[in-house]
């Protein structure tokens, strides 16, 4: 399969107020891959990714998603071009059922009720929460909820699906659960995780990019970073 | 994902009201008519309110833009009154796309502020011009416009009936319209924008326009409400414009239950029976108003039909 770049960053920084989150960042993600942010805490992973998706303005640097740029473009347009967004606050509608969470994804790109049903239906069957569709989001446990954001990233059929820490208070067997979807996802998406649990990035991810204080440290396949002398320094030995 | 229990529910209550008025007659049938009216008016602020969740203390506004527009169309214009109806509904149409592109800038008290002052501009108006409006002293319709042929059969709005007939109609055809809106796919995203705004906007939707979208269609039925209020007893009057106006449309929306589809007759009947009785009793009737809203805000929030949704009937909305 010939490599194909999905999204593209030259120069991508955001400061808040004397503090640079993101710093001149270039990075590069190509189709297919599952690549995993790590870092340490205030790193800048979150700011980066919500500069990818929209929710924050960059004050540099651009943006290119698809051969397009996107720099520009507001949250919603980029969703509907094909990024998909996680929250790593568990962000879901609490007060609606299950099923109308997945229909208003769905229906982010489907216009017939009955097409927006059975898109509703096949995102609860893709994380194992077909048998929840009729309780109320808000009655799930922690980890469903995070299946069922999971799942509405999932409705919309992204070509890039952006988790922030989607593990983070996960038990084990859930985190299992949660491997097996990602596989599943990446067979038709591009998935970009920020991730803590180095079991989970190591069990999942194509390629791992580093950054700190704003700044890629290291980039490469699983392996080579889980050696560089310079990551573990920075990060794996800081880590809990 | 229709409603189907809801869309029974909605289809005997117009039969109910249809039949009603071979059992009924003199005030009673009088003050119904006025009831449809006003729940038409509630119903639009209730568009806004319940399913979108954005509160206006407003929309005096646009009723009172149907009411001058449809009146003064048909005191000065001398259209037919379905014409001054349609210059009515136009009127609120056009209003409230613009006060919405302006006011929803702003969000929660700051929305509520600036909803408020702009209807408050819009009463100061019909007072300054009273020359052309009359004022609080207000205007009465001409002869002319107290009667209008449909499908050749002339029909004289001093008949009770015929009032009572005509409101109805409206009356379902904004029901049956916000049944179609609001429990298919359009009231979901209302819906996904009042209970998490930043989670809608990051599945693809862009709110602000989604909330222009609850305002016009708000003010507009407000304005149905206004346009058919002042053609149906031939008054049109600055009162209607008043702060007043906006409370109670939110009191009857509030006390029937926000973002239901019948909340807005419930609360539109239970309030007018009791402000009657009220504004017998005391004077001081605002006050009377003002203590009930402070009340149902902290204790009853989602009001009669919405308590009765959340312990039996979740299909009530
Ligand atoms: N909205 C904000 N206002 C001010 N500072 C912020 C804001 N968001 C993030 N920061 C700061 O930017 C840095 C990076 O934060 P973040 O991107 O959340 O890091 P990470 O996700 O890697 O833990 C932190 O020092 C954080 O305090
Ligand atoms: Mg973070």
């Amino acid at each position: 399969m010939a490599e194909v770049t999905l999204l593209q960053t030259r120069g991508l920084t955001r400061r808040f107020g004397g503090l640079t989150a993101v710093d001149r960042v270039d990075f590069t993600l190509m189709q297919g891959e599952i690549r995993a942010i790590i870092g340490p805490n205030g790193a800048g992973k979150s700011t980066f990714v919500g500069l990818l998706s929209g929710r924050i303005a960059p004050d540099a640097g651009t943006v290119l998603f698809d051969g397009q740029d996107i720099t520009r473009l507001p949250a919603h347009r980029r969703v509907r071009l094909g990024i998909a967004y996680t929250f790593q606050i568990t962000n879901i509608y609490p007060a609606m059922t299950v099923r109308e969470n997945l229909a208003v994804a769905a229906q982010s790109r489907l216009a017939h009720e009955a097409e927006i049903a059975a898109a509703a239906q096949e995102a609860a069957i893709a994380v194992g929460l077909e048998d929840r569709l009729p309780d109320r989001a808000g009655a799930l446990s922690y980890g469903h909820q995070r299946l069922l954001e999971v799942a509405m990233g999932l409705a919309l059929h992204p070509k890039l699906l952006i988790l922030d820490e989607p593990t983070q208070g996960l038990s084990d067997d859930e985190i299992d659960n949660f491997l097996t979807v990602v596989r599943r996802v990446a067979q038709t998406a591009t998935v970009l995780l920020i991730e803590h649990n180095m079991d989970v990035v190591m069990a999942l991810a194509t390629a791992i990019t580093v950054l700190d204080r704003g700044r890629i440290l290291a980039e490469g396949p699983p392996e080579a970073i889980a050696r560089d002398p310079a990551v573990q320094d920075a990060y794996l030995g800081s880590a809990t | 994902m229709r409603n189907l229990r809801l869309f029974a529910l909605t289809i005997a209550v117009l039969a109910g009201l249809f039949g009603v008025q071979f059992v009924i007659s003199g005030y009673p049938v009088l003050a119904l008519t006025r009831i449809l009216i006003l729940a038409v008016f509630a119903m639009g602020y209730n568009v806004l309110m319940g399913y979108t969740g954005l509160v206006s203390l407003g929309h005096a506004l646009f009723f009172a833009a149907g009411l001058y527009g449809a009146g003064l169309a048909a005191y000065y214009g001398g259209v037919a009154l379905p014409i001054a109806f349609a210059a009515g509904i136009a009127a609120a149409a056009v209003l409230s796309l613009v006060v919405g592109l302006l006011a929803l800038r702003t969000q929660t008290v700051s929305f509520m502020i600036v909803t408020l002052m702009f209807a408050q501009a819009g009463y100061l108006a019909t007072l300054h011009f009273s020359a052309i409006t009359g004022g609080d002293q207000g205007l009465s319709l001409p002869a002319h416009a107290r009667s209008f042929s449909l499908l050749g059969q002339e029909i004289a709005l001093t008949s009770a009936t015929a009032r009572y007939n005509i409101a109805l109609a409206v009356f379902a055809v904004v029901l049956l319209a916000l049944y179609a809106l609001t429990q298919g796919p359009r009231g979901r995203l209302f819906a996904a924008v009042r209970e998490n705004p930043e989670r809608t906007r990051m599945l693809g939707y862009d709110v602000g326009r989604i909330r222009l979208l609850a305002f016009t269609v708000s003010g507009t039925i407000s304005g149905v409400a206004g346009a058919l209020y002042g053609l149906m007893f031939g008054f049109i009057g600055s009162s209607f414009a008043e702060f007043r106006s906006s409370v109670e449309v939110l009191l009857f929306t509030l006390v029937g239950g926000p973002g239901t589809l019948f909340g807005p007759l419930v609360g539109t009947t239970v309030m007018t029976l009791l402000i009657d009785r009220l504004s017998g009793l005391t004077s001081a009737y605002l006050i009377a108003v003002g203590v009930l809203l402070i009340v149902l805000t902290l204790w009853f929030p989602k009001g009669i039909l919405g308590t009765i949704r959340d312990r039996w009937a979740p299909w009530l909305r």
